[in-house]
């Protein structure tokens, strides 16, 4: 059993050290006496192992390695794990500023072969600053590493570094789908630039055959010690083999919950309610007259988009259930999706907290995403707190979303790669409905009003965040309001 | 209107026509077919599924196909009965599988369950295309769970484990059994056909688990559930290992008999503390984890053991909502008919702007998840919260999980064993107060309706082949062979393990 050092004279003393709570987060931490960071509590997160984890992509090209590794990326981060993707196909177009044709691929390019060589070098270099210096915990290696030579390159250095390797290979044989994926991302990439459409293709398919006589795809047999998980047709089938730990437990639950189905998810705030008429927050009240006009309108819209097989989707708040009974559609209650926790600040006007709770109005605009309410809840709460949701509306087909301004701001930022800092000032106005389409490597966002008015709930940052700021510095942003 | 009775009204309408976590009620019913070879942890995933999902609130039964035979044929004399040219014992076989198949369409579709497990072999083709054709029929999802192991460490493991213990093996003594047992199994294994993801069976949906969860394949996922069951399937192992359970120690809210809150310990409560650091060391446990909630009297707790430890927000007391830190008599009395809506239905009842026992079930399901990853774990957490952990290990309904004991002092250790659980209750011999309330008596209630979210115990296994209206009323007691595997001198097998009677009645079934 671990003993820290500055701590014996605690050992067989039934008394246990003072605890504070850190007045933004609201976490007990104990009070440190001799001014050392206190090591050996953490707060409970994704990754709790000191190891970094390096993500290998492995596959032909046009089998959506790029469109894996950025979504992945992007869903790590939003569930607070530090992530990047170091695409080496990027490098080269670094280093060859032109590309010419497929011939740079021919495997007895010997000219090609060391140019790539060297940028799948230069890429693991920053890999390793990223993970070792910069406090990343997740890298993505995005490249085809099709053979075994490559990717014993890739384990020794990750042995070297004290990183853990994970595979992610991809295997398609369908024709379509690799058509599509080329017209999706290939014909607008930057390779291609000069080239029409036909050009393009043909030159691509030449590019995929200079890869495949080489290519070894990861074996049940030969690679049996590795772990990876090799996704067969699009989803269709997986191989996941000698899964390490909990990251990977959790990357493989979402690589094997996410499609590429064309569909659309509709967000979108509960009508106006009399809460926010007042200019108070959180509360479970009905909608206001205005409300329930935008109920009406919703209702319209969505018969126009004319969506097949909508699932309608609800917090178990009030003002979102009046919302989704005006659609005259069945309809799935989250308590997932409930408004943030506001605590103690429930049901009061910011004018309010400001005068019971300075400080914590003030804490609040120093870091809004961490900050948590007394008793109530952060932002990093929610996104914990909203996982499923994101996970289920990753499996699902066309969905609408009737949330809040809290909630939005946080499903929004994951389909937006938002960071923290930004997540909790997005624009999610009352009685507008984001469209979003995924499309090629993102999600194409399509903003409707729908014409009916409402007050404005949303305020900014203010530029005096100092916990002793005047009330005018403190309230300087609030919208107006009754 | 009343605030409290519309909340829970309300809340009994919408999660019955549509609820989170809950399976939708258009969405058909699933069967899960286990296929592999005996001795490959067939029952035991069966039944820890069936647990975990029971758990999460989606009625699931298991359906043994063994238990069946075991009813039939009253007395197992030697592994001849399992030899492919037996034609008695075959049609024997195939009868109890056809019973219990029907067993699984009367609790699909008139017990309201939506998961059966279909626990046998299923190593044919033929045995499989009957289950499938038997889906169509019925509108049943097929999902097949396959496990794969060819260690002959890991199976000689399981034999000594579940097998030689068995009500097969009673009159054996264990080299006996366990010759027998391989026996038995070489005779399935001739016409083993394994599911074949290339050709043959590559429309189907399944999950193929190779050694014990080394490697999987996975075919074809439909749908949320059989998503979920993968994740799950993927998360367990079998290590041997214990998890201990417990409450933080008296707090001085405990002591003035006040609910919720984030009060420190009392002097009582540090005592406490103290000697749980005493108790941890004295385990001798090879890299403990222990886990808090984040809340003060919990963190205090670990403070003492002087370990590293993690904060969940996950593990946090159940949100009395407007009745924090009240006393129940307070309660009582500011609320009455808050406090008898309670009573009424203590899992379901949520706290005016706070949280139920479903609440609880559905926030803390990620650390049941992740107690399966981990090995040893010391989880200080709260009563509420403790008594949802614990139904889940121990399979208890949601009408038991608002009940059980968890008194103050006092640590649960849980160490999975067979297809269950051991327990061991260990008070640390530091006074506190009892924070428990029994149950009240039952007065004149409104019907419960067992809706889709509501967590169930496994039912029992069952046992009883429905005989009736087959085409061969009359079925032909297979001769007791002599039993010539078992020497003279029977030795009535013991226990493998000691178990405490009241928390695992599942011991023998294979």
């Amino acid at each position: 059993m671990n003993v820290t050092e500055d701590s014996t004279e605690q050992c067989g003393n039934s008394l246990t050290r003072e605890l504070t709570q850190n007045p933004l987060k609201k976490i007990w931490v104990p009070s440190s006496t001799n001014g050392l960071p206190e090591r050996h509590i953490s707060q409970r997160k994704v990754c709790m192992t000191n190891c970094p984890t390096l993500i290998v992509t492995v596959g032909l090209p046009a089998r959506g390695k790029t469109y894996i590794s950025k979504k992945l990326t992007r869903y790590l981060n939003w569930i607070d794990v530090p992530t990047k993707e170091f695409n080496v196909g990027q490098y080269r177009r670094e280093c060859v500023k032109i590309y010419k044709s497929f011939e740079f691929f021919q495997p007895d390019n010997e000219e090609g072969l060391k140019i790539r060589k060297q940028c799948a070098l230069a890429a693991l270099n920053d890999v390793r600053q990223f993970l070792t210096d910069e406090g990343g915990q997740v890298a993505v290696f995005d490249a085809t590493n099709t053979t075994r030579e490559r990717r014993e390159t890739i384990i020794r250095f990750a042995e070297q570094n004290g990183f853990k390797v994970f595979f992610v290979e991809s295997v398609c044989e369908d024709p379509d789908v690799i058509a599509e994926n080329i017209v999706q991302v290939k014909l607008g990439s930057p390779d291609y630039i000069h080239c029409n459409t036909e050009e393009a293709v043909a030159d691509f398919m030449k590019r995929i055959k200079c890869y495949e006589n080489s290519y070894q795809p990861l074996d049940e047999e030969l690679d049996r010690d590795l772990s990876f998980i090799k996704i067969i047709d699009v989803g269709r089938r997986y191989l996941v083999n000698r899964v390490q730990d909990h990251i990977q437990s959790r990357i493989v639950y979402y690589l094997m919950n996410i499609h590429i189905t064309p569909r659309s998810i509709y967000l979108c705030r509960h009508g106006e309610s009399d809460l926010n008429i007042k200019g108070r927050i959180g509360g479970d009240s009905g909608l206001s007259a205005r409300g329930k006009e935008f109920a009406k309108a919703l209702r319209q819209f969505i018969q126009s988009q004319n969506i097949r097989d909508l699932k309608v989707w609800t917090s178990q708040m009030k003002r979102t259930i009046q919302t989704a009974e005006a659609l005259g559609v069945p309809y799935e209650q989250w308590k997932a999706l409930n408004e943030i926790d506001a605590g103690v600040c429930e049901e009061l006007m910011y004018e309010e907290i400001q005068q019971r709770y300075p400080q914590e109005f003030a804490l609040r605009d120093q870091d809004k995403y961490r900050y948590r309410y007394p008793k109530g809840e952060s932002y990093e709460d929610l996104v914990q707190r909203l996982e499923p949701v994101i996970m289920e509306l990753e499996r699902q087909e066309n969905v609408l979303v009737i949330c809040h301004q809290a909630v939005m701001r946080c499903l929004l930022a994951y389909f937006l790669d938002k960071t923290a800092e930004e997540l909790p000032y997005l624009k999610c106005t009352l009685h507008t409905v984001l469209k979003l389409t995924p499309m090629a490597y993102g999600c194409k966002v399509e903003s409707v009003c729908l014409n009916v008015d409402a007050v404005n709930t949303h305020r900014d940052r203010p530029s005096n965040v100092n916990v002793l700021r005047t009330t005018e510095d403190a309230l300087q942003t609030v919208p107006p309001h009754l | 209107q009343r605030a409290g009775s519309q909340n829970v009204t309300v809340y009994f309408i919408f999660s019955f026509i549509l609820a989170r976590g809950g399976p939708h009620l258009a969405n058909p019913p699933t069967v899960i077919v286990m296929v592999g070879l005996p001795a490959r942890g067939k029952t035991y995933i069966s039944r820890k599924l069936t647990r975990y999902l029971n758990w999460i609130g989606i009625p699931t039964k298991v359906f043994n196909v063994g238990e069946y035979r075991r009813e039939a044929v009253k007395h197992y004399s030697a592994y001849d009965f399992f030899k492919s040219d037996n034609e008695d014992a075959v049609k024997i076989r195939q009868q109890c599988a056809l019973a219990a198949l029907r067993d699984v369409k009367n609790y699909l579709t008139e017990e309201e369950g939506q998961v059966a497990v279909f626990d046998a072999t299923n190593t044919t083709r033929e045995r499989r295309d009957m289950i499938l054709e038997f889906g169509a029929e019925n509108g049943f999802e097929i999902f097949f769970i396959e496990s794969v192991c060819d260690d002959p460490n890991v199976i000689a493991c399981n034999i000594l484990e579940v097998k030689v213990s068995c009500p097969d093996y009673q009159d054996c003594n264990k080299t006996d059994a366990m010759d027998d047992f391989k026996k038995r199994i070489e005779c399935y294994r001739m016409n083993y056909q394994p599911l074949d993801p290339d050709q043959y069976d590559k429309n189907l949906s399944f999950i193929k688990v190779i050694d014990v969860g080394r490697r999987f394949l996975v075919n074809r996922i439909q749908d949320h559930i059989q998503s979920r069951i993968v994740y799950y399937l993927m998360n367990i192992h079998v290590q041997p290992r214990s998890i201990y359970l417990c409450r933080h120690g008296e707090s001085q809210q405990n002591m003035q008999g006040r609910l919720g809150g984030d009060s420190g310990l009392s002097t009582r409560g540090r005592k406490f503390a103290g000697a749980l650091a005493e108790f941890v060391e004295e385990q001798n446990l090879k890299d403990l984890k222990v886990w808090t909630s984040q809340m003060r009297r919990s963190i205090q707790t670990a403070e003492a053991l002087n370990v590293p430890y993690e904060q969940w927000k996950a593990l946090n007391e159940i949100d009395a909502g407007l009745c924090e830190e009240m006393t129940y008599e307070d309660v009582r009395e500011r609320f009455p008919e808050e406090f008898a809506l309670r009573d009424q239905d203590k899992y379901y009842y949520r706290y005016p702007s706070g949280e139920s026992y479903q609440d609880l079930v559905q926030r803390v399901e990620p650390v049941i998840m992740e107690m399966e990853r981990q090995e040893n774990v010391l989880v200080i957490c709260h009563q509420a919260v403790m008594r949802c952990l614990l139904a889940y290990f121990l399979d208890k309904s949601a009408d038991e999980m608002p009940y059980l004991k968890c008194p103050l002092h006092t640590v649960l250790k849980l160490t999975p064993v067979a297809y269950g659980c051991k327990v061991e209750s260990i008070s640390l011999n530091v006074d506190a107060v009892n924070t428990h309330r029994d149950r009240p008596e039952r007065g004149p209630s409104i019907l419960i309706r067992r809706n889709s979210v509501t967590p169930l115990t496994s039912p029992e296994p069952n046992k009883k082949p429905r005989m009736e209206g087959l085409d061969d009323p009359i079925i032909r007691e297979v001769t007791p062979a002599q039993l010539t595997l078992c020497s003279a001198s029977h030795t009535t097998l013991a226990l493998s393990t000691q178990v405490s009677h009241s928390y695992c009645p599942y011991i023998f079934t294979a």
